[in-house]
């Protein structure tokens, strides 16, 4: 059947082309279609019939002639060839090499939609990974394995978070990052990759990086294959090879928006917004790659950049995010706007992970309880920030004035932390306690009276000024 | 033998005369499983629980014969398995890491024997009828199976085998039938899981489900036998609170069902449970649970089925006299499967895309929890406690409101609260809770006959005092008269010291009736002896700085449930501490 061409199509009509008379055709088979002009286009079978099978086209049907339109069951689906010499690579979001160099050779050839892992084979995340980013080591931090998006808005400085976690993330202990890295833009614009691209240069890990690009010129459809492709090549890496891999994919906003289009081409029912209520199971099968396996020694450590539409995180795209990954690290745009660098506000931030992957055997005894401190005694700050806007600051009284200063430092020197800036955990830990140590030690019950005595530096009225 | 006619996502059209709705079909040459949804003619449709990737139109097809059934017998405890009952880790070891299709393993391990010891009480010729307890297998140490009869069969009892090891392959009896057939009788039966198993009739439920959890047992509680519903936008803390209470809950069977969520949650409850000890049997927990696991990346298809299915096994073992509880996360997982499935049958959406009888499906399942009397004429309950993740955390969406008529207990996630990392962020406002003259028996006759007073005082405290932040919020705090700074202070110390529980800590995590009590006792007394001195005329900003409070405000992780003492005597310490200033302002008050 892969040799014959068909020239049976029937209808032609928003990406979808419609042939009679091929019996047999598998569901989900990989298609080629070549216009009259020679130039080829790729599909795949959404529906099989003997009388009728349905194909989407991904470069879509605008100006194809029906009668001069061939058609070739490949009778398999999309798969990508994997080797090690994917490595240092640059592919589209089919698989096809865009760095202009020959294409993968390899007899290893995967089912880019890939198998969902048995939970009874899944290892817990429990290694901790310093970033060097306080916000992120300090109070959300990030495990080997885990998938921690980072939800962000137009404008707002999420590459270049993204670019610094690759380059500064470490297992505590190691000098260097051992990871490989897997990066996958799809509807990105050209700067934003071009962006990536440098980044990587400069820290001298390109050859240890494979990328899959679809930028935003590019064909919508492709788009919903780059996440896949670039997963597929981070599976083979992380349980064939034993790399620790940290896949780098942006953005899933632009992803959810096509299989939105796609959705509305195929009729199906809208849910909310307009995306179909497949979107949460389809983002699962992309999260839920990454990951840690029982007897393997690698791991899929994901960072998905996500912009939510008009910074709302209950917009359907972050929203069902959040319920798939564990956690989310939120950049705000009231930081940003302070000129604070890493903007990430760190109450709606989670990392779900954390709490088995910090304190006395991964990193200090005092972590947890310093998390959990900081978020209550920022929260409690912020409240104090929005009364003083109503009653003005003159009105507080000293206790709360304290507070003041303490969010004022905390966003500053916590929060705030130059690019280049790599800083310990310990270090990230001693801060904590420089700035709680301004707060009086009857106002910490999240940390312990031992803690208190170990790492607090109160001296009663010396900051209240 | 019937055949593919069209393949459309999971769903499939065959030719296959004379099959039902509900039958089981093996499909393609994987022989993929699935079940027959809709009829027209010769023609059915069928949705697959497996990916149909590679099916063509012509493979062959056939029905089963049966609906969707569950095996119930010993091998059940401490397994997990798919949203079709199979077995996860039989799964692993057949066909590696990723989940391949096609693969077929029996639900229960059938090479392994159990030892069987019959029912002295039974004699041969006696009549048996369905759920009859036939005999047990220990199948761990803390339970012991029973074997029941399947609950319709009905009979003389020709045989019945002698204390031994025996495989579920092996007859354990024989039974002759009202019809004259006689059917043999093994370790194990079937059940259909959508049909809710018989019972005598259902009974009050009038224990309280302790779960060791401060804010649901003290403020909300939930009655073995009940339906609790835990609405909650995402990371407000759903999926750690049924991990919580799958801990610590004294049911003697847990059955967790994840529906639709993550992996890697799965993997840490399969790690945890064996490592930690049922507080109220010493065992390790997993001993007496279960899970179901159908996540995200998992067939939707089989989603849908497997709440059913953990509700079958949850019935099972109340059958046997036990009292179960299921958490289910998350229901909202399930009712969008429900969805899927409908939109793909062009079935009318109501609203947001759901189907009509997305009510009355969600009823007709809660209403599977209850605590019964049983065939057998003993007392079991299935207590039933479900997630939902409302979209945006819009609780007037539609699985939320639609659950809220239906349960008793509704415990409201806060996204405010869970930001601020107040853990349970259970929303001391939003919440209720049907079930507190039952639980106040209870209380009042095991642990102290005042709870019920203490608990309404601790309410009124904290909605007085959301009242108070409105103000405050408004004008700021020197607005406030004493008393009322001194009532929002006190509420503060109930929220810290009593309501907020951390999960990670190793004292907090669980904390017995009695000290639950003893801190919400402690807490307002308190309140009680500062109100005091507020009316004879101490400002409430002298009170605030007493180290008391934040004294007062650790006591819940610095002693553990067992061992009681040391906070009793620092209770009763209470007054003492109060007793400086109040000499001081009963003086200058009768000056
Ligand atoms: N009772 C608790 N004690 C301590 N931490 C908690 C508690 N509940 C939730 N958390 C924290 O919040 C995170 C999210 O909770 P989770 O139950 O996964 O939320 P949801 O299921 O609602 O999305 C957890 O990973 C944990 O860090
Ligand atoms: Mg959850």
């Amino acid at each position: 059947m892969k040799n014959i061409e068909f020239r049976t199509a029937t209808s032609a009509q928003g990406g979808l082309v419609v042939m009679s008379g091929v019996p047999g055709v598998a569901s989900g088979s990989r298609v080629q279609l070549r216009d009259h002009a020679g130039r080829v286009r790729s599909g795949l079978v959404i529906r099989a019939a003997d009388e009728a099978v349905l194909v989407e086209v991904f470069e879509g049907t605008d100006e194809l002639d029906l009668e001069r339109t061939w058609v070739r069951f490949l009778d398999e689906p999309f798969k990508l060839p994997v080797s090690r010499d994917i490595m240092g690579r640059v592919f589209n979001g089919a698989g096809v090499p865009r760095d202009g160099r020959p294409p993968i050779v390899s007899a290893d050839r995967r089912d880019v939609n890939g198998e969902p892992l048995n939970p009874a084979a899944r290892a817990y995340p429990r290694e901790f990974i310093q970033t060097g980013i306080s916000a992120i080591d300090g109070m959300n931090s990030l495990t080997r394995g885990q998938k921690l998006p980072i939800f962000s808005g137009g404008g707002l400085p999420h590459n270049r978070v993204a670019a610094q976690i690759v380059r500064q993330a470490k297992l505590l202990g190691e000098d260097a990052a051992e990871f490989v890295v897997v990066f996958a833009a799809f509807g990105a614009s050209h700067a934003d990759a071009r962006f990536f691209q440098e980044s990587f240069e400069e820290s001298g890990v390109l050859n240890k990086v494979v990328m899959f690009l679809n930028l935003a010129d590019e064909p919508v459809i492709e788009r919903l294959l780059t996440p896949r492709a670039a997963l597929t090549a981070a599976e083979y890496l992380a349980f064939d090879l034993d790399y620790h891999v940290l896949v780098v994919m942006t953005d899933m906003t632009a992803y959810a928006e096509a299989l939105r289009e796609v959705a509305v081409l195929r009729g199906d029912v809208p849910a909310r917004k307009g995306y179909p209520g497949y979107l949460y199971s389809d983002l699962a099968e992309i999260y839920e790659r990454a990951g840690r396996i029982k007897n393997r020694r690698g791991s899929i450590t994901m960072i998905p950049v996500l912009s939510m539409p008009s910074d709302d995180i209950t917009h359907p795209i972050p929203d069902l995010s959040g319920y798939i990954t564990e956690g989310q690290i939120v950049l705000g745009r009231e930081l940003a706007n302070q000129g604070v660098y890493p903007p990430v506000s760190v109450l709606p931030s989670l990392s779900r992970l954390m709490k088995d992957g910090i304190g006395k055997n991964f990193t200090r005894e005092d972590h947890p309880h310093v998390a959990s401190q900081l978020f209550a005694s920022y929260a409690k700050a912020l409240e104090i920030r929005g009364l003083a806007a109503i009653i003005g600051a003159e009105e507080l009284s000293d206790a709360d004035r304290r507070y003041l200063q303490f969010a004022e430092a905390f966003e500053t020197r916590f929060i705030g932390q130059g690019e280049d800036e790599d800083r310990s955990v310990y270090e990230t830990l001693n801060l904590a306690w420089d700035l709680l140590s301004t707060l009086p030690p009857e106002a910490l019950i999240r940390v312990s009276e031992e803690e208190l005595a170990k790492y607090h530096k109160w001296q009663a009225g010396a900051e209240a000024a | 033998m019937g055949k593919i006619l069209e393949i459309n996502g999971p769903l499939v059209k065959l030719e296959l005369p004379s099959t039902v709705i509900g039958e089981q079909v093996r499909v393609g040459r994987l022989g993929l499983v699935g079940e027959v949804i809709g009829r027209d003619g010769d023609t059915a449709l069928a949705q697959l629980y497996e990916d149909t990737a590679g099916l063509r139109p012509g493979e062959q097809a056939e029905g089963l014969g049966w609906p969707l059934s569950v095996e119930l017998g010993p091998g059940l405890l401490g397994a997990i398995f798919d949203g079709v009952q199979r077995p996860l880790h039989a799964v692993w070891e057949k066909s590696g890491d990723r989940m391949a299709r096609g693969v077929a393993v029996p639900s229960l391990p059938r090479d392994r024997a159990w030892r069987f010891v019959p029912d002295p009480a039974r004699r041969p010729g006696e009549t048996l009828a369905g759920g009859d307890v036939l005999g047990t297998v220990q199948e761990t140490e803390s339970i012991a199976h029973r074997i029941l009869v399947p609950p319709l069969a009905r009979g003389e009892l020709l045989e019945l085998a002698p204390e031994g090891e025996y495989t579920l392959d092996q007859a354990i009896g024989r039974i002759r039938l009202s019809d004259g057939g006689i059917d043999k009788l093994y370790l194990f039966h079937r059940w259909p899981v959508r049909t809710p198993r018989p019972f005598r009739r259902r009974d009050h439920a009038v224990q309280p489900l302790i779960t060791g959890q401060r804010i649901l047992d003290t403020f909300y509680p939930l009655l073995k036998g009940g339906k609790a519903a835990i609405p909650g936008p995402f990371g407000a803390g759903k999926t750690m609170l049924q991990q919580q209470i799958a801990r610590w809950c004294n049911a003697e069977i847990v059955i967790y069902v994840g529906c639709g969520e993550r992996g890697n949650e799965l993997t840490d409850v399969l790690e945890f449970m064996p490592e930690l000890k049922d507080p109220h049997t010493g065992r390790p927990l997993m001993e007496r649970t279960l899970l179901v696991a159908n996540t995200s990346n998992m067939p939707v298809v089989a989603r849908e089925a497997s709440v059913y299915v953990g509700m079958t096994l949850a019935e099972y073992f109340r059958d046997q006299g036990y009292d179960v509880v299921m958490v289910a996360d998350s229901t909202s997982r399930w009712a969008e499967a429900l969805r899927e499935v409908a939109g793909r049958l062009g079935q009318m959406p109501v609203e947001e895309g759901y189907p009509a009888y997305l009510g009355s499906r969600l009823a007709a399942f809660y209403e599977r929890a209850g605590r019964v009397e049983t065939l057998a004429g003993g007392h079991g309950s299935v207590t039933l406690i479900g997630a939902v993740s409302p979209p945006g955390g819009d609780f007037s969406e539609p699985v939320t409101s639609h659950t809220k008529e239906i349960i008793q207990t509704f415990w409201a996630l806060s996204k405010e609260l869970a930001d601020a990392r107040h853990y349970p962020s259970v929303d001391w406002l939003e919440s209720f809770s049907g079930y507190v003259p039952s639980a106040a028996k209870w209380w009042a006759e095991n642990v102290d006959p005042d709870w019920e007073t203490a608990r309404a005082q601790a309410l009124d405290l904290l909605a007085e005092s959301e009242e108070l932040q409105r103000i405050v919020n408004l004008v700021g705090v020197e607005a406030l008269s004493s008393e009322q700074r001194w009532t929002l202070e006190a509420a503060g110390l109930i929220k810290e010291g009593l309501l907020q529980q951390a999960a990670t800590d190793e004292i907090d995590s669980f904390a017995s009736p009695e000290k639950q009590y003893a801190l919400l006792a402690a807490l307002l007394e308190i309140h009680r002896q500062g109100m005091k001195l507020v009316k004879l005329g101490a400002p409430a900003r002298r009170l605030i700085q007493m180290p008391l409070l934040a004294q007062a405000r650790r006591w819940k992780s610095q002693h553990k449930s067992d061992d009681l003492a040391r906070l009793r005597k620092k209770i009763a310490a209470i007054p003492a501490e109060f007793e400086e200033l109040l000499r001081e302002y009963a003086q200058s008050s009768t000056r």
